[in-house]
């Protein structure tokens, strides 16, 4: 078992004829994912590296049977990408698009809701997801994920940043433990998936056994998460927040990363997870050495 | 990036958001002659991106050339909480009757857009967040359906806006939210936004925040750019495409992904060190990117050290290497190096440093994020 994807899905990248799109498509179907298929408008019945291109995500899907899209396009594309995908019938859209706009994502995210009920977007600005051994879709170096064991424990983990997923998915590497699945949602103020789409997911994946929770400052998605967790997640969790020494008032760099009058700031959300039993670490290597803790007494 | 009051009048204006006439002006001539456009009484008013104008003495009445060539004297390179006053914004005084507020902003938990509009304006929302909450009506808005007029007239029903000003209050709910989404603003506040006596109401004031990420479709936003005010720092990096924000302490920091980065300055000040910067060199950066970068870093004459932290993910560590050895044979830096090199291509950068010859009191390498930023810290304080 993992959460939204495993080794059956079958994954077209919107933008494969491009520079990203070509570079970690093929990463991913080098790592074992099934990628089936690329759309790039005007370049239909071409191919990369055999991997056929087709003009529209409807033609791919009814040729390929795709159920899952990688969107690598630019910023200005890549809100028709996501809709287009949903038209097609896609139901587990990834994009990594970093850049786009607030209000179309906001509008995006409200089309999904109200269209396509059953479509689910990871990101946008995410680095993907990643189940080990089974599937990968996005840009994680899949070779820094260690592999989930049969009878576990395994731990899922779930986080805002990119570079801090990697950190994440190294920090259990060094110690040998397994990864069920692993799950960036991006930093981007208006994420398809949030934190407690993951956390419900990793409750019930009888092979997640442990959860790992990344954020950071701004928002309020982590305490939303210490809410939920509180009531519905009786798996232990250990957790890291980026940015306690950030100053107010100015963006660290993710679009979604800004404290404003007090609120949003690390130390909020550490104390909002910690009162859900979260053992939180004032850094990845804590919070790597935390669940080191916990799974031993799994 | 954040707006001038001027610049958002002037943003308001291509929205049909009523404001009053006026203009910037740079000196003492100019205000006179703006003042002349306006129509006489006038109010000259402070630009700075700061609140609390008026108690500083930053925004004064004039009825005659006179008293704006005196107001606008006093308050051209006045200092208003650290922030120095380069232009004034110079508009004919409107009579007021009332006073209301209205913001549109994203609701980030909620995942709508968010009305917020008051009776009670003129005064800092918070404060009335705070001291009569019920005052202010808060309206979440699908984006997909906008806001219609009937939506805006009963909100501003809701919010006891005086009967004779509804109207033109929802006229202008509708006109603001164009200006928020279509403008695509973080944040399109009016505060106050007021009623005239002849029943007219119009924007007295705008606080306008733009989403960086819709520059692409707005060339109209270049202007803006052009005034925004970054240290010397920030410009530089700027045009390397650098995400860099300037902080106070001693140790340079470049990390790559905003998480990482935000992740460094807290391990460094858990260690007893305190960053010098925010500096993040995104994902794919090559070479070229990370000479700049040290570049920026090596004109912070604060840094005692500086602290590379590299996840390769798009990233590649021997890009990394080579921007670093190239560097460091462009420019002297002021400050040695710790790098901590991990993920993709992490073993052929470390072999590319390592083979380069620079001695260790120019770099050296550390295993991990910690150890990287303990070395780093006692290099910046002197140990």
């Amino acid at each position: 078992m993992a959460i939204f994807v495993n080794a059956d899905t079958k994954v077209i990248v919107q933008g494969l004829t491009g520079g990203q799109g070509k570079y970690h498509g093929l990463r991913n179907q080098a790592y074992g994912t099934q990628v089936v298929g690329g759309v790039t408008p005007g370049k239909g019945g071409t191919d990369v590296e055999g991997i056929p291109v087709f003009n529209t995500v409807a033609e791919a899907v009814a040729a390929t049977g795709a159920d899952a899209s990688f969107i690598a396009v630019p910023p200005k594309a890549a809100s028709a990408a996501i809709l287009e995908a949903a038209a097609a019938g896609i139901r587990f859209i990834v994009c990594i698009t970093e850049g786009i706009p607030a209000q179309d994502e906001a509008k995006v995210y409200n089309t999904l809701l109200r269209d396509y009920p059953n479509t689910r977007l990871l990101g946008p600005n995410c680095p993907g997801i990643i189940s080990p051994g089974k599937c990968n879709i996005g840009i994680t170096a899949g070779e820094i994920a260690q592999l989930p064991t049969a009878k576990g424990p395994n731990v899922g983990i779930v986080s805002r940043s990119g570079t801090l997923t990697y950190q994440a998915l190294y920090e259990l590497k060094q110690r040998g433990i397994g990864v069920s699945t692993c799950v960036g949602i991006g930093g981007d103020p208006v994420p398809g998936t949030n934190f407690i789409d993951c956390l419900r997911e990793f409750q019930a994946d009888p092979e997640t056994h442990a959860i790992i929770m990344i954020g950071e400052i701004g928002g309020s998605a982590e305490e939303e998460a210490a809410e939920f967790i509180k009531a519905n997640v009786t798996k232990p969790m250990s957790a890291y927040i980026a940015g306690v020494t950030a100053p107010e008032g100015k963006k660290m760099g993710h679009a979604g990363a800004i404290t404003s009058g007090g609120k949003g700031t690390a130390q909020g959300k550490m104390d909002a997870l910690r009162a859900a039993g979260v053992k939180v670490g004032l850094n990845p290597t804590e919070a790597g050495d935390l669940m080191a803790e916990i799974v031993a007494t799994l | 990036m954040d707006l001038f009051e001027y610049q958002g009048k002037q943003y308001f204006a291509r929205y049909d958001i009523p404001v009053s006439p006026g203009d910037v002006a740079y000196t003492v001539d100019e205000a006179v002659a703006a003042a002349e456009m306006a129509g006489y009484p006038v109010v000259v008013k402070a630009q700075v991106q700061v609140g609390g104008r008026g108690k500083a003495g930053g925004i004064k009445l004039a009825d005659t050339p006179d008293e704006v060539r005196l107001h606008a004297g006093n308050i051209l390179g006045m200092d208003i909480k650290g922030h120095l006053v380069k232009r004034v914004w110079v508009e004919h005084a409107s009579d007021i009757s009332k006073e209301y507020y209205a913001s549109y902003s994203l609701d980030r938990a909620a995942k709508k857009h968010l009305l917020m509009l008051s009776a009670e304006g003129g005064v800092e929302i918070e404060a009335v967040a705070v001291s009569n909450p019920d005052a202010i009506v808060l309206l979440h808005i699908d984006p997909v359906d906008g806001i219609s007029l009937a939506v805006a007239r009963d909100a501003a029903v809701r919010a006891n806006i005086d009967e004779e000003a509804v109207d033109g209050v929802a006229d202008m709910l509708v006109k603001l939210y164009d200006c928020f989404t279509r403008g695509d603003c973080d944040l399109a506040e009016i505060n106050p936004l007021i009623l005239r006596p002849d029943g007219g109401v119009h924007a007295l004031d705008a606080k306008v925040s733009l989403d960086n990420n819709a520059a692409f479709r707005h060339p109209e936003w270049d202007e803006f750019r052009a005034t925004e005010e970054l240290d010397e720092r920030e410009q530089l990096a700027r045009t390397h495409d650098l995400q860099y924000i300037g902080l106070d302490g001693t140790v340079g920091i470049i990390a790559n992904g905003a998480g990482l980065a935000m992740s460094t300055l807290d391990v460094v000040n858990q260690v007893g060190g305190t960053a010098a910067n925010f500096l993040d060199i995104g994902g794919g950066a090559n070479a070229d990117m990370m000479a700049a970068a040290l570049g920026v870093i090596n004109s912070d004459e604060n840094v005692k050290s500086i602290l590379i932290n590299i996840f390769g993910g798009i990233t590649r560590g021997e890009e990394v290497a080579k921007g670093i050895v190239e560097a460091l044979g462009r420019v002297d830096l002021r400050a040695p190096i710790v790098i901590r090199l991990d993920g993709t291509n992490a073993e052929e950068g470390r072999e590319i440093l390592a083979n380069a010859g620079i001695p260790e009191s120019k770099l050296t390498s550390k295993p991990t994020m910690l150890e990287a930023a303990r070395a780093a810290v006692a290099l910046a304080n002197g140990n």
